[in-house]
């Protein structure tokens, strides 16, 4: 029929070969999750879900620190996470007994939130601490898990 | 162990099913989590945020944020009478150490930002490889292991929310905090936040205080004009912020 179909089988063979070549590479290339949400790897949301934490979370903190809890309930400072001011503390929420949070300085952790700025929201309650406690520590006078101050008010009962 | 002819033609397909298997990545971190039951979002309050930085700090702690770059900052507006639409705006440092005084001189407030998590992002759209994308459950992330680094997502962002990670060379943002949602607690952001100006939100939960806030207040979301289906909602927002 055709004088020269050796050349077509040639080019058939060598067409058929580069396709496999193309199947083959592409299956060992693109990855196995590659398509299975959309045009992206799939098994990158377990890859970024599997990161680990460092903030504990408050639940953490409440199952051992009720006293704690049970204090705060009295005061304002009741909707402040544990971590707002402790920082965070994961690895101590996993092993309590070998790590420890540190000791917190509170002229610099209250001041974080109630130096007075005058972009603050006006009614939240906010000081000059130079003027205020001159550099003091605001534990000196403040309960910080409770703060507002309860003697004074014992205090001034009845005088009015 | 000498390499024949014979043994690499046998080890080269088996070295081929392993890296399949590599590429496949690791197995479902979080086992009773399901992709199609969230859609997560932010609230922002912002006549509550007192500009502290717990946000930017907290968050730059969970997840190894580089000193220097954002994935969620704090701005301070400052708004005179006129020109209202022209405000001048601050973030030293990302709002990370607070904000030095400033005088009573206009109108000042706060306005916490980070990755509006668009439902139709123009960050992911542009990306060439499928290096990022919008999960099932709303949340844009960042393929690291397959990015680039091409920036194209950083210039596309209209929030400004990218950067190029200085030591891994690939596109970083907020992930909203994946690895905590998706174990059930809330962002590290929202989890510091003193006064509850950030709330994350679950559009697809009725039970999310989300519906009855939205119903019940003026909310809005940041260059709605670009029309990117942003779903972090600011309350309090006015006309000055951008």
């Amino acid at each position: 029929m055709f004088k020269d179909i050796e050349h077509l089988i040639r080019l058939a063979a060598v067409i058929a070969l580069a396709l496999a070549a193309f199947v083959i590479l592409r299956a060992a290339v693109v990855p196995l999750s590659f398509g299975q949400y959309g045009h992206y790897r799939g098994a990158a949301i377990s890859e970024v879900a599997s990161r680990p934490m460092a903030f504990a979370g408050h639940e953490a903190c409440e199952g051992c620190h009720t006293d704690v809890v049970d204090q705060k309930k009295l005061g304002k400072h009741v909707v402040v996470a544990c971590e707002a001011c402790h920082g965070a503390l994961a690895k101590h929420a996993d092993d309590p007994g070998s790590v420890q949070p540190p000791k917190l300085d509170t002229a610099v952790v209250c001041a974080r939130c109630h130096e007075a700025n005058s972009a603050k929201p006006k009614g939240f309650p906010q000081v000059a601490t130079a003027d205020h406690s001159g550099g003091l520590a605001c534990s000196t006078c403040h309960q910080p898990h409770r703060p507002k101050i309860e003697t004074a008010k014992i205090e001034t009962e009845g005088k009015k | 162990m000498d390499i024949t002819r014979r043994r690499l033609l046998v080890l080269l397909p088996a070295a081929a099913v392993a890296w399949r298997y590599v590429l496949a990545g690791t197995p479902e971190a979080s086992p009773n989590y399901r992709l199609t039951e969230h859609w997560w979002g932010m609230l922002i309050d912002i006549p509550k945020c007192i500009g502290c930085g717990s946000c930017v700090r907290a968050c730059a702690e969970e997840n190894d944020v580089p000193e220097g770059y954002y994935r969620t900052w704090i701005e301070r507006y400052h708004v005179l009478d006129w020109p209202v639409e022209r405000p001048e705006v601050e973030s030293p440092n990302g709002g990370k150490y607070g904000f030095p005084p400033r005088a009573e001189d206009g109108k000042n407030f706060f306005v916490p930002k980070l990755c509006n998590h668009c439902a139709e992002s123009p960050c992911t759209q542009v990306c060439p490889v499928g290096a990022t994308f919008v999960s099932p459950d709303g949340v844009v992330l960042v393929d690291k292991n397959y990015c680039l680094g091409c920036r194209y997502c950083v210039q596309a962002c209209p929030y400004g929310c990218r950067f190029i990670n200085p030591k891994t060379k690939t596109a970083e943002k907020c992930t909203l905090c994946y690895h905590r949602i998706t174990k059930g607690l809330t962002t590290a952001c929202c989890e510091v936040c003193p006064t509850g100006a950030r709330q994350l939100a679950d559009l697809k939960n009725p039970k999310d205080p989300i519906h009855e806030f939205l119903r019940t207040h003026t909310v809005q979301v940041l260059k709605p004009h670009m029309a990117t289906g942003a779903k972090v909602f600011y309350n309090g927002m006015d006309g000055s912020v951008r």
